[in-house]
């Protein structure tokens, strides 16, 4: 079964679609949701909120919106988000040193020793400060061009091209 | 724009981002529907994404177990809740409308029905007191008529056929303390239209008949029994064929059954 038509039996809230579609994802929404609330137990609650949340929103979705992916993104961020916003969060005393994504893959110890787990961790530690920031905004943190152009003060065309470049880098590394 | 320059814009990128607006996103989408080589483009980068936000995750185990009993009690379970609720007391209604409607309509029916059986028992009732009534009356008669049979005094006469009619035959009773006879005439055929039995009373020496009248209602009798009075010294009776009204004499060419009183 391709895609296309996982998603369209998720939207017939067929279980069985859902659960392919979260194995896909799951590890994904749960490190951008870490990645905001910086907290594990925390994050493991939020992702599995996600993943409700967009199972009773299912007919919502449309491709014309963009990727199931994307779509799957940005209520996994707005949650996330949500949820530093919140009294909860803010009373945590947190340590909110890892700013960056890059902060909590290279302080991670635990993360199984695969090749690629290996190879991406050089390849972070290697990326460009501009990298890191771009990927971070745009695809963790979810800002618009706009607003990711505002942020790091480069011009829009440039935003493109240069997250472009690093994607390049990141797929080479990758093998995809 | 070429695919390869689309593809080099970077377009792709922000779109699986997220970052691209409303009406972006929509070009974008048409675009790959057109185009399968950027739809692979899209899957290739999308998969990179994938792959490196999964690495912010930490090592905590998440299974789909967790949220599966949560997706079956969802929405579309919560949205007939309000619908039906309006509807159930709807078709309540109706359904309440129309049994008492038809409850009525049966009652009403059943009332006529039944005064109409009132009425035809009634007239049932009317006719078998009508047929009680002549059941005893028929009873009184008959009880009557054993009694004449069983009384001592009374005279039986059996009447013989004769020539014009040998297979007739007819019985007198003859009750000399009333001075009447009862005559059985069930062995007489019915009599040809325009005639009559005439019955007779005879002298033997000189043959002297007298009439005692006509059996005018002999067609119409059922048990044939006719009484009649007879105040003579009978010696013994007769019974002719004769023309409606009845004859001064007897008419001994049509003499149908005769018996003579035992001595």
């Amino acid at each position: 079964m391709d895609q296309e038509q996982l998603i369209l039996q998720f939207q017939k809230k067929d279980v069985k679609a859902y659960e392919k579609l979260y194995s896909l994802y799951c590890d994904s929404i749960s490190g951008v949701v870490n990645n905001i609330v910086k907290n594990d137990d925390v994050a493991q609650e939020i992702t599995q909120d996600v993943f409700i949340k967009t199972w009773n929103k299912a007919d919502t979705y449309s491709a014309k919106k963009g990727r199931f992916f994307t779509w799957l993104l940005n209520i996994a961020r707005n949650a996330a988000i949500d949820y530093t916003r919140s009294k909860k969060f803010k009373q945590s005393k947190q340590n909110l040193n890892a700013d960056f994504f890059v902060d909590i893959l290279e302080s991670s110890s635990s993360l199984d020793s695969s090749t690629n787990t290996i190879g991406l961790k050089e390849f972070v530690t290697k990326l460009g400060d501009t990298c890191k920031s771009v990927i971070e905004l745009l695809y963790f943190k979810g800002f618009t061009q706009k607003e990711a152009s505002k942020e790091l003060s480069m011009p829009l065309g440039t935003i493109k091209t240069r997250n472009r470049s690093c994607i390049g880098e990141l797929r080479k590394m990758l093998g995809v | 724009m070429n695919t390869k320059d689309y593809i080099a814009s970077g377009i792709l990128e922000l779109y699986v981002a997220g970052s691209l607006s409303e009406k972006e996103n929509e070009e974008v989408h048409n675009a790959i529907v057109e185009n399968p080589e950027l739809l692979a483009e899209v899957q290739s980068i999308e998969n990179a994404i994938v792959q490196l936000t999964a690495f912010a995750k930490k090592d905590a185990a998440y299974s789909f177990n967790d949220i599966k009993a949560q997706l079956t009690d969802n929405k579309p379970k919560v949205i007939p809740l309000t619908k039906p609720k309006s509807n159930w007391k709807t078709y309540v209604g109706w359904a309440a409308a129309i049994i008492f409607g038809s409850t009525l309509i049966l009652s009403v029916l059943q009332n006529n029905q039944l005064k109409e059986q009132l009425a035809s028992e009634n007239l049932e009732k009317v006719t078998l007191e009508a047929q009680i009534d002549s059941a005893s009356t028929s009873l009184a008669a008959a009880e009557k008529l054993i009694e004449v049979f069983r009384d001592k005094d009374i005279v039986s006469v059996p009447l013989d056929g004769q020539r014009i009619s040998p297979n007739s035959y007819a019985k007198v009773y003859w009750d000399k303390k009333t001075n009447s006879i009862y005559l059985d005439g069930k062995g007489l055929p019915e009599p040809p239209k325009g005639k009559v039995y005439q019955v007779w009373s005879l002298k033997l020496s000189p043959l002297t008949p007298t009439s005692l009248g006509t059996l005018d209602s002999f067609t119409v009798d059922a048990n044939k029994i006719f009484t009649i009075d007879n105040a003579n010294e009978s010696e013994a009776f007769g019974i002719t064929l004769e023309p409606a009204g009845g004859s001064e004499s007897p008419n001994l060419e049509q003499l149908y059954t005769l018996g003579a009183v035992a001595p």
